[in-house]
């Protein structure tokens, strides 16, 4: 079964007919050419897919498309403004924080729907006092980040790079 | 040309490919969408072992957008090939579970996987056996382990050194299979034309994977080409070429289209090679003050029936420590499982593991200090081939160790260090990696606007080899970086060995270094000036390789681990590891620096998480995917640290390099096992450390 409906990704609008099977990732991958959202697993458990709708991490091939039709959809390739690199990416590069790259579209997504989590006061799992404001330090991050797997092993990176933007 | 005073090797410049990574545009296997693409969606075995007797196809070619179906049946004939495990298709044979025994090829993913699902696959079942054993009646000395060295070697007389040795440890230990994983799963675009065919593929070798794939469709390599500009992780498992690629090429063949075949991440578990199982029995026997006297590694470890993958588990061990007695040996069992192969430092990861816990045992027995019980065992030489080192910093590595992670002061009862409900404990294990080079060529080019190309057939899994290829160019060109651009990742280039093995610095930077000096040496001729149509000069190493100096090189490093474990529930966590390594000189401290913490981190997982389950009734490993298959995660990563000692050896390469993929990941279990048991006096063999292997 297909439905037709209006994809809004990136601030531009797709019209597309879609199998109503479809996942969010296999339509920005292989519809859209918007390949820089990875498929890691498919099954939820990795993160690389990670997108933001409407501004929440979501994983994409947990995402049915037909579901999304009326959120604004933002992938990897939309993070960068007018004025260049979103500082996540600019901090990604310094910190190296990341070797094959594939986990990392995943991580960037990831990192900034993560931030506007703390930013609305939201707590983690390490968070002592549920209460108050999160502060991101090291541990929050690697709580909050630890749905994305990087096989590189450049967690470290990754964490530095979060930490010096949430400042 | 210009000149520029800057020496780009040793500086920590950011990964050349940082851009197109962070924003989503460097392009990987699968995301290449020609004209008229279509989707395959393979079928895998569900029996250990039997024959595929019969297909019914019918539901699933009433799919809508079905295109065919493929399997023994009907496909195109391959040529016969020695590489069993690419011979797709060929065979109503099943060798495993979950080897591949259809592909479903549609207009959609969508539609071809729900064909896949709707095939009716008929089998004839046999018996099968998935155990490793070490009484298994089957077992038998190979050849040779890999890379072709002698399965067993015996010095001296270990037997009757170790019944007079005044300090004997016997242990036995094990670790499981483990599976690569990494992030980008295996994924496949063939295309056919006029001239040949044309792959897409995530590979560690474009040069050797043409090399494969043309002889079993009966082309000369040249019509055969490979891009693979992006590559995510490979750890060895794209080093080989898997069945996915020579399923992806029939099929596209057979419906004269382009295929698009995406390897499942539960696919991965059978079709992409792992990490055998190993059961390890080690004997040490040393004097009162710990020097070894004799030395005995044996292992057993499983294959296939259909490929003999033998590992060279016990080989680390004939150069490590001096012994004048000394034995090492293989012993591997052909079962119905499927082919194991390489993953990041094969032999050396599970082989250290073993040793370096037996010597962590033998300090506990003999009251020494396990750095120092390392450092007493020293050999002058290297204790297999007589040759002298090139370079051997092991005892240096050891000593900053010990003096960064303040090592000194510890206090070596186990068991006396509770904090809460946390007991804690430190341990340290050595690190070793061979320093191989393999032949290359390179092209280098100058353009009259200033600009340089150099071109040879790399991959870059993520290692930086893009980044340090460019530093190294720059350098020999004595050239700006900004303004030289190395081209990698397509067989279409010079052809070059793979990244394995941790020597793709090595090999590939001296055939570009040769390169760029004899563009150098054209451009003086024509004194400095680039004429119109550019110059180029080309080098090929083969030579250069064959003719090295008689030296045994190898990298060393030594990692500290520090373990919190709760008393109560015996969950493990590593507070601490640090490591510090003699690898040469380091092209680029930051690239560098992350190759050696993510190999840490892949031990510090191997230490902890990973473990490839048989399901012995069914024939395969259970816990096929990422949520049951567990990987160190962000937050079990907490203090790692990298460092590294000055090492200038001129017996290398031109650029003085040891590999530095694979030793980060060589020790690091056996490091944290021993912190373990100095944290709760007990010593866990067999790998990981679970739960219920500390909960007493
Ligand atoms: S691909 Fe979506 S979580 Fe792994
Ligand atoms: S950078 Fe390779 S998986 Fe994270």
């Amino acid at each position: 079964m297909t439905v037709d409906l209006q994809l809004s990704v990136n601030e531009q609008i797709y019209p597309l007919t879609v199998d109503t099977r479809e996942t969010l990732l296999d339509t920005l991958r292989e519809r859209l050419d918007l390949a820089g959202s990875k498929k890691g697993c498919d099954h939820g458990q990795c993160g690389s897919c990670t997108v933001l709708v409407d501004g929440r991490r979501v994983k994409s091939c947990l995402t049915l498309t037909v579901t999304v039709d009326d959120q604004p959809i933002t992938t990897v390739e939309g993070l960068a403004g007018e004025d260049g690199l979103h500082p996540l990416q600019r901090a990604f590069i310094e910190h190296d924080a990341f070797q094959c790259g594939y986990c990392t579209p995943g991580q960037l997504c990831s990192a900034a729907g993560m931030l506007a989590e703390a930013a609305r006061g939201w707590p983690s799992a390490v968070t002592p006092d549920v209460a108050a404001d999160p502060v991101l330090g090291e541990e929050e991050i690697r709580e909050r980040m630890s749905g994305n797997l990087c096989r590189c092993g450049a967690y470290p990176g990754i964490v530095a790079a979060i930490e010096e933007v949430a400042r | 040309m210009t000149t520029t005073e800057i020496t780009y090797v040793g500086s920590p410049i950011d990964r050349v490919d940082g851009l197109e990574k962070v924003t989503g545009r460097a392009r990987y296997a699968s995301e290449h969408n020609p004209r008229d693409l279509t989707y395959a969606a393979p079928v895998q075995a569900t029996i250990a072992r039997g024959e595929v007797k019969g297909m019914d196809a019918g539901a699933a070619l009433k799919v809508p957008g079905m295109i065919a179906v493929i399997w023994h049946g009907n496909a195109p004939r391959l040529a016969p090939s020695d590489a069993a495990e690419l011979s797709v298709l060929q065979s109503p044979r099943v060798a495993y579970r979950g080897q591949y025994v259809a592909v479903a090829i549609a207009e959609t993913l969508e539609a071809a996987r729900e064909a896949a699902a709707l095939l009716r696959v008929e089998y004839s079942e046999e018996a099968h056996d998935v155990e490793l054993r070490a009484d298994h009646p089957r077992l038998y000395r190979p050849d040779h382990v890999n890379p072709r060295l002698p399965a067993d070697d015996v010095r001296g007389d270990p037997d009757a050194a170790l019944a007079s040795a005044p300090v004997v440890v016997d242990a036995t230990y094990t670790t499981p299979a483990e599976h690569n994983n990494p992030m980008e799963p295996h994924a496949t675009v063939a295309e056919w034309d006029g001239g040949g065919l044309t792959v897409h593929d995530s590979t560690q070798g474009p040069t050797a994977l043409r090399g494969q794939l043309a002889p079993l469709f009966g082309m000369p390599p040249e019509q055969v080409r490979i891009i693979s500009p992006h590559v995510g992780g490979g750890f060895g498992s794209k080093g080989l070429a898997h069945p996915h690629v020579v399923l992806a090429a029939l099929a596209a063949k057979q419906v004269g289209r382009p295929v698009k075949l995406t390897v499942t991440r539960r696919e991965m578990f059978a079709v992409t090679g792992y990490r055998t199982p190993t059961i390890q029995r080690v004997r040490l026997g040393a004097e009162e003050d710990g020097r070894l006297i004799a030395i005995s590694h044996e292992a057993c470890e499983q294959s296939s029936t259909i490929a003999e993958f033998a590992e060279q588990t016990t080989v680390a061990t004939r150069m490590m420590y001096a012994a004048p007695h000394r034995r090492t040996t293989h012993r591997l069992v052909r079962l119905d499982v499927p082919t194991p192969s390489w993953m990041r430092a094969p032999g050396e990861a599970p082989g250290m593991f073993a040793l370096e816990s037996a010597m962590d045992e033998l300090a506990v027995a003999c009251g020494v200090d396990p750095v120092e019980l390392r450092v007493r065992n020293e050999p002058a030489t290297d204790p297999d081939t007589g040759l002298p080192f090139s370079s051997r910093n092991l005892v240096a590595c050891l000593r900053e160790g010990a003096r960064r992670f303040g090592w000194d002061a510890r206090d070596p009862r186990p068991g006396v260090r509770r904090r809460g409900g946390l007991l804690y404990g430190t341990g340290v294990a050595s690190s070793t990696y061979p320093a191989y080079r393999s032949p290359s060529q390179a092209s280098a080019r100058a353009e009259p606007d200033g600009t340089f190309t150099v071109r040879i057939a790399a991959a870059d899994l993520g290692t930086g080899a893009r980044t340090v290829l460019t530093q190294i160019a720059a350098d020999t060109l004595r050239a700006p970086a900004e303004r030289v651009r190395v081209e990698i990742g397509d067989s279409a280039l010079p052809q070059a060995s793979i990244a394995g093995g941790s020597m793709g610095t090595a090999s590939w930077g001296t055939a570009v270094v040769r390169a760029c000096e004899a563009l150098v040496r054209e451009l003086e001729r024509t004194g400095g000036v680039v004429p119109p149509g550019g110059a180029e000069a080309s080098a090929a190493t083969a030579e250069e390789v064959r003719g090295q100096e008689k030296y045994a090189r190898h990298a060393f490093g030594a990692q500290f681990a520090e373990v919190a474990v709760d008393a109560d529930t015996g969950e493990t966590r590593v507070t601490r590891l640090l490591g510090v390594f003699a690898a040469g000189r380091i092209v680029n401290p930051k690239t560098a620096r992350s190759q050696f913490v993510g190999g840490m981190t892949m031990g510090l997982s191997m230490a902890l998480f990973e473990e490839s389950v048989m399901d012995a009734r069914f024939g395969d490993y259970l816990n096929n995917d990422l949520a049951q298959y567990h990987i160190a995660a962000n937050a079990d990563v907490r203090d790692i640290e990298a460092f590294w000692v000055e090492e200038d050896d001129p017996h290398l390469n031109p650029m003085g390099t040891k590999g530095i993929g694979e030793i980060g990941i060589v020790g690091t279990a056996a490091a944290v096992a021993n912190a373990v048991h100095h944290a709760t006096g007990i010593r866990v063999r067999d790998l990981p450390i679970r739960l219920d292997r500390l909960v007493r």
